[in-house]
């Protein structure tokens, strides 16, 4: 479904009045391929290029070579247009649900934005629009009666709901979900988690999951990619990867996950 | 699919009834608003409305020189025996709508230079700055007169004129809050969904620094009113007997403090004109600031 080939991105340094500063290589030949239907881990550490990719994914951000395939059609070679109708397949969901919602816009607003940018593929009227909203808010589980708030009335938690509420609202394909449980509390992380894989199984949707929580990749995704200073270092099926790490990061990795013992094997 | 049932009505309507009713819920903004609502009715129907219209024309009663208030002039007369009620009522007219004029004229320019200065960046960017550096660096007043002075007399002169020597403010606010929104997140998200520039413009970001323009536009109606003024204290703009409430104080000036009556009326007005626009601007703010409501 999608397939990343030999990406690179390299960002040009900084021309100061002391000279030139090196250039940083974001992502370094980094290929991947996201099958339909599952749910492909990405994890890596601060800096380590994952949000580049989500932005070349999307488009934010042109890659400085490689190619992005989206069911086979080249990201690069597509006019405006098209780009846009892609657009409504390819959603995200940010890390921080704090920033990520226009704090100006009520909930319906923010929900049923996707529906007005891509009016001519869904072709919903006004009021079309509002029931859909209030049904992805109940697929998210808010109700109706959130529909006029704004963003700054919702916890955390609630406020990712949003996000996925209006990550959902073109019916797209693949969502990006980048770290969209490492800004919630803990207990809230949970049941975001299960809503997110409660969501793919009913809409049938492909995940890429970013992260840097090994833990909770393991627990989402049937497949992972490690990637470190822009570079793919291993990737394979999920139980593969942890039972048998071939690299060295990777080893590093898991053996830093905190395990659960009780109490008596601590002692 | 629609589990929680349909609601009674479009999101668009509900927004605009619990806007009119947090606006409703605080009582100063309330006053603004009668002030400002007054205000604007007096400028309509000022002349028609004065108990002595033919003053507004200049006509002069001298044997009714310097009158103390009294039922027949509220306001008491001046020095050339003209009713100063029926001057401050006709003044209204010229004074407030011409304050309004600049301020509009101003932040209209202001926020399209502002908003594609700080959208666009770059080249756009620092052309559309250094312009308005370079208007900034001239006196508001100079310039003013200038323009006024190259275009001839008259109200719309005036205002164009004012204006031209306002909008570099606005400019210079907007395009700040535009760089500053345009990093953020949801402007991102909005750019992920499909969203094109227009809609990222005027959806997300002008929105979103809405509330220190109208502040902006509150304090400034004050400063309007009074570069009105100023201008025609000068002889740019209004015509002498078309009464106005900065000649009307500048000629009252002289007679202070025995016939305060003729200085004190006309600045009262431009007090109540100001302060009404400034309670109307905290309101506003309310409205369109969910945040920053108590």
């Amino acid at each position: 479904m999608l397939e990343i080939e030999n990406v690179s991105k390299v960002f040009p340094g900084r021309r100061s009045l002391f000279g030139k500063s090196e250039p940083v290589v974001a992502l370094d030949q980094v290929s991947l391929s996201v099958r339909k239907g599952g749910c492909f881990g990405l994890v890596g550490e601060s800096g380590s290029g994952k949000t580049t990719l989500t932005r070349s994914i999307l488009r934010l951000d042109v890659p400085t070579s490689g190619r992005i395939l989206f069911e086979g059609q080249d990201l690069a070679s597509l006019s405006p247009a098209a780009l846009r109708h892609i657009r409504a397949r390819i959603q995200i969901v940010f890390q921080d649900p704090y920033a990520s919602l226009n704090p100006r816009m009520s909930v319906h607003d923010i929900v049923a934005e996707p529906l007005v940018i891509h009016r001519d593929v869904m072709g919903l009227d006004n009021r079309q629009r509002t029931d859909r909203a209030v049904e992805l808010l109940a697929l998210v589980g808010l109700g109706a009666q959130h529909l006029h708030r704004y963003p700054h009335e919702f916890s955390g938690g609630q406020r990712q709901r949003i996000g996925i509420a209006r990550a959902l609202a073109t019916n797209p394909d693949l969502i990006l979900l980048d770290e969209p449980t490492s800004a919630l509390d803990v207990s809230v992380q949970a049941q975001v988690l299960n809503l997110l894989i409660d969501l793919q199984d009913r809409l049938s949707l492909t995940y890429l999951f970013i992260s840097h929580d090994l833990g909770v990749i393991r627990y989402v995704c049937d497949e992972i990619a490690l990637i470190w200073r822009g570079k793919i270092v291993e990737k394979g099926q999920t139980a593969a990867v942890f039972d048998n790490p071939a690299s060295e990061y990777a080893r590093m990795l898991i053996a830093a996950m905190p395990e659960v013992r009780s109490a008596a094997t601590r002692e | 699919m629609n589990a929680q049932g349909s609601v009674p009505e479009s999101a668009r309507r509900y927004a605009l009834r619990r806007a009119l009713f947090r606006f409703s819920q605080s009582g100063l903004s309330l006053v603004g608003l009668a002030l400002v609502v007054t205000l604007l009715m007096i400028a309509v129907f000022g002349p028609s409305l004065a108990p002595y219209p033919e003053h507004l024309g200049g006509a002069v009663n001298t044997a009714a020189r310097f009158r103390p208030p009294s039922l027949a002039h509220p306001f008491g007369t001046n020095e050339l025996g003209q009713d100063v009620f029926s001057l401050v009522l006709g003044g209204t007219r010229v004074s407030v709508l011409a304050g309004l004029a600049v301020v509009m004229l101003g932040t209209l320019i202001g926020t399209v230079v502002g908003a594609i200065a700080g959208y666009a960046g770059g080249w756009t960017d620092e052309i559309l700055m250094r312009i308005s550096d370079l208007k900034l660096t001239v006196p508001g007043l100079i310039l003013a007169m200038a323009v006024a002075a190259a275009l001839g007399p008259g109200i719309l002169n005036m205002v164009i004129a004012i204006a031209l020597s306002w909008w570099p403010g606005y400019a210079r606010l907007v395009r700040g809050e535009v760089m500053a929104k345009k990093e953020e997140l949801f402007v991102t998200a909005a750019r992920a969904i499909g969203a094109g520039p227009g809609r990222i413009l005027f959806r997300h970001i002008l929105p979103n620094i809405l509330t220190p323009v109208i502040v902006k536009m509150s304090l400034d109606m004050g400063f309007a009113i009074l570069t009105v003024a100023s201008l025609g204290f000068i002889g740019i703009g209004v015509k002498p007997p078309t009464p106005e409430w900065g000649s009307l104080l500048s000629v009252a000036r002289g007679y202070m403090p025995d016939y305060w009556w003729t200085a004190i009326f006309p600045g009262l007005a431009i007090f109540t004109a100001v302060f009404g626009f400034n309670l109307l601007g905290d309101g506003l703010r309310d409205v369109f600031d969910p945040k920053a409501r108590r």
